[in-house]
């Protein structure tokens, strides 16, 4: 059921992106995250599977510091990229952001055009000095984003008007748009049909190529298809995290062949 | 016998036909509730719904058109003679009407007897006597004529409450036996107390829109009334305000560009007033303040919305006024005259529309979804970016909602307008001027003592139409508006 992923193979040689050490999240009183430690590779799809509730998501807003906007909520211990803490009192969460995309669960296009919604981020991070660049940015994402072909002749269309397998490609590549190093995304198919799946998840793997690609997500199919590493969480403790191909065949921890197996979930 | 008594025996007998309808049903099915098509209840509302619903339906149309009946029928006893010089038909039937109420409050406090009230041949001046004597308020010594009109009057009024009184409770029994006889098992009573329901519904609806129109149509004869008698064009291409009270004579000068103008001036400033603080207060508190702050500052701001107008004219006459006098008068800039000037109006105006703005658009910030904001902030935007450029946009629909019908009161408004910007129609573009506004207008040509035939009172009506015309076209205008980028964002 579980194929080999066909790429494993070219994940021999590549260096630490986004280094977790003992993290705490914490939503008020409830203690969501504990002490995760993890390694996140450049170059590679990091999948993130687990059962609903189990943490992996908030994990992943921890990476671009998304949970500072929940007023509640409290994050303890060390997230490094490249080196550089990005809790630290000096990093600006907003910089942090455009360092680290993300797509979210829902497809959320702006109520703007195609094209301004793709020029969101090059636009206020000063990414382009004039028209003409812009204009280069925003073909370069959409080519990215594998949609050019299908929105070409309509940039000035509201990005609303889109079906909804478009829209989440749409909004990845406004993520892509702003040249990010590491691209979260949040269970990025959970909104999509199969044919829409299949898009995105080709374009996940072609995305490899620039970025260190993490993913949530609920399908272990959607795990063993597009990652070279998988971490299982469960109900907030990292289980088990390595190369996909080992997670799907022969796990170490009862728990994560349960889950795979389809005995808790 | 009294209406109350009358509403209070429909209302029993429909309480009787809901008991027995329910009784019977439950005796009819026996055992087993579930052979039932309806919840018991609904049987009996059935029945008493068909007793009460056409039976004081008969009561409301009866008691509409008696009047009517009545005083065609006296009308025509009063021969024209008897319509004295310089007085019309309309004033003697008034006369009757009261003679007829004086005979009644004679009977009821017992200075004369019902056989003497009636008694056709009594002799007028001992009857004008007790009739005063009773305390009935009579202006003259009642003529042989009216005297008997009075009579009829009474007779028709009294036989006509009896037949009515017979019908309505005739009918009420006649649909409670009828809502009774339908109750069987198999009958569907919820369908039909269903479709009872939704008539109400309908007629609640139709009230609501009926008048609407009725105060369309007052308006309307009213204004048509006026440009018999003034010239339309002057009406709306007249440039001088100048109405002349019948007491002094002359023509009047009844131009309504003055007054529009300065409806519009005080709007405007009203609204550069409330615009502005009104939305930034509704980003603040949607966007920025933390819950605690929300829960105290939102209450707070709408406690502005509650205080009278006639507060804030007082506010306007006796603070703001003064304060800008001091400020632009001769002693400071020396722009103002007196305190009284469209700033003054339109200050507090747009002081009282604060609330207005902030609270429908914070409503309409917070319905923005989470996620937008959250798609903003992941691709590096700050806080205020992400408002500027996602939020407002996707809000602005029902912002301009919102703006316009804050215009919308600041057209309509009264009190501020008289205590606050003067009552001297003015075209002027200096805002430390006095002006007024057509509703200020509209109280002064109505409250004062000249006939109301004359145009200078019927004015009103023909301001209040072009008002109503104006509002609607904005509101027409919002919802264009509002639609077109509604299509555009979704």
């Amino acid at each position: 059921m579980y194929d080999i992923p066909h790429h494993t193979q070219e994940t021999a040689v590549t260096d630490v992106k986004i280094k977790a050490k003992d993290v705490q999240v914490y939503y008020g009183d409830n203690h969501a995250i504990k002490d995760v430690s993890v390694e996140i590779d450049n170059n590679t799809v990091t999948a993130f599977i687990g059962p609903s509730g189990c943490g992996k998501s908030t994990f992943l807003r921890c990476l671009n510091r998304m949970n500072d906007t929940i007023d509640i909520c409290r994050v303890e211990g060390d997230i490094l990229i490249d080196g550089d803490d990005i809790y630290d009192k000096r990093v600006d969460p907003v910089q942090l952001r455009a360092k680290v995309g993300m797509v979210f669960q829902k497809p959320n296009p702006f109520p703007k055009s195609i094209y301004d919604n793709i020029a969101y981020g090059p636009r206020i991070h000063g990414m382009a000095r004039n028209k003409a660049e812009l204009d280069d940015i925003v073909e370069r994402a959409l080519r990215r984003g594998a949609i050019w072909d299908e929105v070409k002749d309509r940039l000035q269309a509201p990005g609303t008007g889109l079906s909804g397998g478009q829209q989440q490609r749409l909004c990845i590549a406004r993520a892509v748009a702003t040249e990010p190093e590491v691209l979260l995304m949040d269970e990025p198919c959970s909104a999509l049909d199969p044919i829409a799946t299949a898009q995105v998840e080709e374009l996940i793997d072609e995305l490899r190529q620039n970025y260190a690609v993490v993913i949530v997500t609920h399908s272990m199919q959607q795990a063993a298809r597009v990652s070279q590493k998988t971490a299982f969480f469960h109900l907030g403790n990292l289980v088990e995290y390595d190369d996909t191909s080992k997670i799907f065949t022969n796990p170490e921890d009862s728990r994560t062949e349960s889950y795979i197996t389809g005995r808790i979930g | 016998m009294p209406l109350l008594w009358l509403f209070l025996l429909v209302l029993a007998i429909a309480a009787g036909a809901f008991v027995l309808a329910r009784t019977r049903v439950l005796t009819l099915s026996g055992q087993d509730r579930r052979s039932l098509h309806s919840l018991p209840i609904y049987y009996g509302s059935n029945a008493a719904m068909k007793s009460a619903v056409p039976a004081l339906l008969m009561l409301v149309l009866w008691l509409l058109a008696q009047p009517f009946y009545v005083n065609k029928t006296v009308s025509d006893m009063i021969p024209d003679s008897a319509i004295v010089e310089s007085s019309s038909r309309n004033l003697v039937l008034a006369e009757v009407r009261r003679a007829a109420d004086g005979l009644d409050l004679a009977v009821s406090t017992g200075g004369m007897t019902e056989d003497e009230a009636r008694n056709m041949q009594a002799d007028i001046s001992d009857v004008t006597t007790r009739l005063s004597d009773a305390g009935a308020i009579l202006t003259s010594e009642i003529t042989r004529p009216v005297l008997r009109a009075a009579q009829q009057f009474r007779v028709l009024n009294s036989t006509g409450y009896n037949i009515m009184s017979v019908m309505v409770l005739l009918i009420a029994a006649a649909g409670a036996l009828w809502g009774i006889r339908e109750t069987k098992p198999d009958f569907r009573a919820r369908n039909v107390v269903e479709q009872g329901i939704r008539a109400l519904l309908i007629a609640a609806a139709s009230i609501a829109i009926l008048t609407t129109l009725g105060i369309v149509l007052s308006l309307v004869f009213n204004t048509i009334e006026f440009f018999r008698l003034y010239p339309a064009s002057e009406f709306f291409f007249g440039t001088n305000w100048a109405p002349s009270f019948s007491g002094r004579g002359g023509a009047s000068d009844l131009g309504i560009l003055p007054l529009l103008w300065g409806t519009f001036y005080i709007s405007i400033v009203a609204l550069i007033v409330a615009v502005p603080i009104g939305l930034f207060a509704a980003i603040y508190l949607s966007e920025y303040a933390g819950p605690k702050v929300r829960a105290f500052a939102k209450p707070m701001l709408e406690v502005l919305a509650g205080i009278p107008t006639i507060v804030y004219g007082l506010f306007a006459l006796l603070t703001v006024g003064p304060l800008l006098v001091r400020v632009f008068g001769d002693d400071g800039l020396g722009w103002m005259q007196a305190g009284t000037a469209v700033m003054t109006a339109g200050l507090v105006m747009g002081i009282m529309l604060i609330p207005f703005v902030s609270s429908l658009s914070d409503d309409i910030i917070n319905a923005v979804p989470q996620s937008m904001r959250d798609g903003s902030y992941g691709l590096g935007a700050t806080q205020s970016e992400t408002i500027r450029q996602v939020v407002l946009p996707a809000a602005l629909p029902g912002i301009v909602g919102a703006i316009l019908l804050a215009a919308s009161r600041a057209i309509g408004e009264t009190m501020i307008v008289v205590l606050g910007a003067g009552a001297a129609a003015r075209l002027s573009l200096n805002p430390f001027d006095a002006m007024t506004t057509v509703t200020a207008k509209i109280v002064s040509q109505l409250t004062g003592d000249s006939d109301f035939a004359s145009p200078e009172a019927l004015v009103a009506f023909a301001l209040g139409m072009t008002l109503f015309v104006i509002t609607l076209g904005l509101n027409v205008f919002a919802l264009y508006i509002v639609r077109k980028y509604r299509e555009q964002y979704e």
